[in-house]
């Protein structure tokens, strides 16, 4: 039974209602927003429908440039320090026993449900005057008096990767976990050192999974909304912020439509590249 | 030498995480109506007014109603789909099944986008429904992949021998498939179930300014004025969290929800 061609309406029963549904509330308002990124602006309404490209010639402003290529680096780096760190992190996890590991991933899984509203929340109580860690860098007499790090670069850096690093685990746990034992035993036995194993062997083998976990990392951080404006100044505010705000406070949906769409493009570009460069790297390699 | 290095490894990370955790958890148990670490003073105030404040209560209601009936309509998706999908292996059960996980992979704030233009295109802009059909469709990947992995883990022969002693396959489905499916559609449930709950740019952009959800009750809160009861919502909100994960890893397989020792990858 399993594996056979559907035959006849009865067979296709089951699939008709997640069709329309994906259809209807998926495909149709991704089509609705690209439509709207050629529509025309109507002030005081959302929009007309018509056809122009005005909107995207709008997006050439310096402002525009200067925001996409910042989210694009705050996405870069913050993945950057998620895999590097997350990968040893999820390493030790695959090789404890069982119990121990689904403790661990309960953990990681509460962090990762966690909204951006309560990290951004919980890392400003952190990095603030009043309740901070700062205090107990007085408290232990490394510090003379509590200051305020929050906003900033480096708040909203800790905050993002705070947000990601959960994530980060998660996608490269499946991979992790299915690596033979065997292969950084034989290592070991032949006589490299542990370090050494782990970075022939481990990172060697799963090169790939890594290069599709720095993306998937990449493309998730790129979508923080919350912690830019919690966190961050002004300046460091993201693509995804400059979308909604153009949505909703200036009720240019238009604009924030065609942006939305640059932003998709820019960002499957990337992802396509690196995916690439990976593949390329692999039949380079041994 | 090596091993201690890794404990203090995982012990470090461990602290990273859970660091805010501990500042929130004191800040909600200050006396007054301060945000100071360490509390000064305990007591469970912020608790209770978060129970009985109609400001908080209401945000409360709206936020499990959406997830409640959201996780419902994605794992009504989701059933039919996997199923179809491990039944017949057709293309377009697999265009499907890609649609479905396209939502999570996007950029968020697109995702939103897109609703919020089809929304006021429908005129339903700003009502609970438009919330919630959002919702489901965003959080359709996480019951779609689970069941999908549930359908997977069922042994053929299982189903053939139903086959062979003589049950239609509506009574195969009944008595066979669908016990052996169920515990993947209660996780799936309660992943789509949790991220709901807290999920804020496509509530705020399909209805913000009408439906209150907690997370955007708590992101004006903290524009217009620091309260306690925003530490003991987050507080309460990882516990509920915490709990659901617990159960699913003491009564489901978690490592293999998550994508653990699948046979057929090694």
């Amino acid at each position: 039974m399993i594996g056979e061609k559907p035959r006849g309406l009865r067979a296709h029963l089951p699939v008709i209602y997640p069709a329309l549904m994906l259809g209807i509330f998926f495909v149709v308002p991704f089509g609705t927003m690209v439509a709207v990124s050629f529509f025309h602006r109507q002030p005081g309404a959302f929009y007309l429908p018509g056809f122009e490209l005005g909107n995207y010639r709008a997006l050439y402003t310096a402002l525009f440039g200067r925001v996409l290529v910042f989210s694009l680096f705050l996405a870069g780096l913050s993945a950057a320090v998620c895999v590097s760190l997350g990968f040893p992190f999820t390493y030790f996890i695959t090789r404890m026993q069982r119990r121990a590991q689904v403790v661990w991933l309960v953990i990681l899984l509460s962090v990762l449900s966690l909204s951006e509203v309560i990290i951004g929340f919980a890392r400003s109580l952190l990095l603030s005057r009043t309740a901070g860690l700062s205090n107990l860098l007085v408290w232990l007499g490394l510090m003379d008096q509590p200051a305020s790090w929050s906003p900033g670069f480096m708040a909203l850096l800790l905050g993002i990767c705070y947000l990601a690093f959960p994530y980060t685990v998660l996608v490269l746990y499946p991979p992790l976990s299915r690596l033979d034992p065997a292969r950084p035993e034989a290592a070991l036995t032949l006589g490299a050192s542990p370090l050494r194993t782990f970075f022939t062997v481990v990172v060697g083998s799963l090169r790939n999974a890594i290069v599709a976990a720095f993306v998937m990392v990449f493309v998730f951080t790129l979508g923080a909304y919350l912690l830019p404006q919690l966190l961050g100044r002004p300046q460091h505010w993201t693509l995804s912020v400059l979308i909604t705000d153009q949505a909703i406070y200036q009720s240019n949906m238009p604009l924030s439509a065609a942006m939305a769409i640059f932003f998709m493009a820019v960002s499957l570009l990337l992802v396509a590249l690196t995916m690439y460069a990976g593949q390329e790297k692999r039949a380079a390699g041994p | 030498m090596n091993k201690a290095l890794r404990y203090i490894f995982l012990g470090v990370v461990l602290a990273i995480m859970s660091g805010p955790l501990v500042v929130v958890c004191g800040v909600s148990l200050n006396a007054k109506k301060r945000l100071f670490f360490p509390p000064e003073g305990l007591s469970l105030r912020w608790y209770v007014e978060l129970l009985t404040q109609s400001e908080w209560l209401i945000p409360v209601k709206n936020s499990l109603t959406i997830a409640t009936s959201s996780s419902c309509i994605a794992l009504s998706i989701a059933l039919p789909l996997a199923y179809f999908l491990w039944r017949y292996r057709v293309f377009y059960a697999r265009a499907l099944f890609t649609l479905g996980i396209s939502p999570f992979i996007l950029p968020p704030v697109i995702t939103a986008l897109g609703f919020l233009s089809f929304w006021v295109t429908t005129g339903l802009y700003g009502k609970m429904i438009a919330t919630m059909i959002s919702h489901a469709i965003f959080f359709v990947t996480l019951p779609l992949v689970t069941i999908a992995l549930g359908f997977e883990s069922i042994d053929p022969a299982i189903v053939e021998a139903a086959e062979t002693m003589g049950a239609d396959s509506r009574t195969v489905f009944r008595t066979v498939i669908f016990p052996m499916v169920r515990p993947y559609m209660i996780s799936g449930y309660a992943f789509a179930f949790v991220l709901s709950l807290n999920e804020y740019i496509v509530a705020y952009m399909v209805a913000g300014f009408t439906v209150e959800t907690l997370p955007i009750k708590i992101f004006n809160a903290l524009r217009y004025g620091y309260t306690p009861v925003m530490a003991s919502v987050t507080v309460v909100f990882v516990l509920l969290a915490a709990l659901i994960f617990g159960l699913i890893g003491r009564f489901g397989d978690l490592p293999k929800l998550l994508g653990a020792l699948n046979p057929e990858n090694n």
